[in-house]
């Protein structure tokens, strides 16, 4: 076909483009990912019996905002990933601004605490399973992020995977959160962060496949 | 070329609000960019370069909904044309016809070619390979100019059913030719 022919075929009756278009997908895809995380969360795990009390504690709100910080952070990478030739920019530092403050955060509790509570601080008694627990509740997020990413032209795959991937730990780990009984900082600096990482990796490895276009 | 970049994005942004005249202009000059872009990356596959030029036409239609009009439109090209020539490349598993495709080019807009082409591949074959939903509108509304209205009441299907079939179509036809590029 001559390449004329081609851009004439393309040109003809085109529809105006909705620029909402890329919006809802976002909308559809936060909603229904948060809502398949909360049931998992509540129905295969269960929320935290003693919840009601601990909305009272401070340290609930610093683990939540931690999460849905970096949950906004991750969702700006996968805005910028998404769209041919658009820079991550800040977003990575970012990310890392929030993890080295829960880090600096921890550090100090750790410091200032008996040597003999240190080890609890940190392992509190859920250590073991938090990070998986908090892949398996990303899970329905990971697939509403890569529908999303798969709605546009990532031209970066595996970079694109894996904001995919973390914004779908760091919102499964606040929807985990409901369940999860730990509230120190030491514990959510480290178990929390390997818990957004696992689908992250997942989705570095699995950007080239699932994003290919 | 700071003009023909403001040119092409001013016809860009005019085809995402529903101006095939213009939009038609503005893949017609950028074919000409895209053409010398390919040709200074695969000067040892130069019998494939007029494929990609049109793999790279059709990705660039289907994913015009990306372009952010705030954006330089040399980078959203340039990201999409390196993006496809390094997949061309990678399925070739033949990286020799590779110059530099990582560097982007400040030139982009300041070079043409125009030498009419054609791909090898039939478009009108891949077309016939389509089921019926996605191909008569394409039939019909891209290739005899009707408008979606009139293509509607001819094939008996709604107005958007004849949008989307369009749209998936062509989807698929660049799965097509990318499939056998």
């Amino acid at each position: 076909m001559k390449t004329d022919d081609l851009v004439s075929l393309l040109a003809s009756g085109i529809e105006p483009i909705d620029a909402r278009q890329i919006l809802r997908r976002y909308v559809l895809a936060i909603t229904g990912g948060i809502l398949g995380a909360l049931a998992i969360t509540g129905g295969i795990l269960h929320f935290n019996r003693t919840l009601s009390h601990e909305v009272l504690e401070p340290m609930f709100w610093i683990r939540g905002a931690y999460c849905a910080a970096l949950g906004s952070l991750g969702l700006a990478a996968i805005a910028r990933l998404a769209r041919p030739g658009i820079r991550l920019g800040v977003v990575p530092a970012g990310i890392g601004a929030v993890v080295i403050a829960m880090w600096i955060f921890a550090a100090l509790i750790l410091l200032t605490a008996p040597a003999q509570d240190r080890a609890h601080l940190l392992l509190g008694t859920t250590a073991a399973v938090c990070p998986f627990l908090i892949a398996l509740v990303a899970a329905p997020l990971f697939v509403a992020f890569v529908w999303v990413l798969r709605g546009q032209a990532p031209t970066r795959l595996r970079p694109a995977g894996a904001a995919g991937g973390f914004a779908a730990g760091a919102f499964g780990a606040l929807a985990y959160s409901l369940h999860c009984p730990e509230l120190t900082a030491p514990f959510i600096g480290v178990w929390y962060l390997l818990g957004m990482l696992i689908p992250t990796v997942i989705g570095a490895s699995l950007g080239p496949r699932l994003l290919r276009w | 070329m700071q003009l023909m970049e403001e040119r092409l994005r001013s016809l860009l942004v005019r085809g995402l609000v529903g101006d095939a005249s213009a939009y038609r202009l503005f893949l017609g000059e950028l074919t000409a960019h895209l053409r010398s872009f390919l040709r200074r990356r695969m000067s040892r596959l130069p019998e494939e370069t007029e494929d990609l030029v049109q793999e790279l036409l059709l990705a660039i239609h289907n994913q015009r909904h990306t372009y952010d009009p705030e954006q330089p439109l040399t980078a959203w090209v340039q990201a999409i044309a390196r993006y496809k020539l390094i997949d061309l490349l990678r399925r070739r598993s033949r990286t020799d016809g590779l110059n530099d495709p990582l560097e982007d080019d400040d030139e982009f807009f300041a070079v043409v070619d125009t030498e009419p082409a054609e791909a090898r591949y039939d478009l009108a074959k891949l077309l016939q390979q389509l089921p019926d939903r996605q191909r008569l509108p394409i039939l019909y509304v891209k290739i005899e100019g009707c408008s979606v209205a009139d293509a509607a009441k001819r094939i008996g299907m709604s107005e958007s059913a004849v949008k989307v079939g369009i749209h998936r179509g062509l989807k698929a036809l660049a799965l097509k030719i990318r499939s056998i590029a």
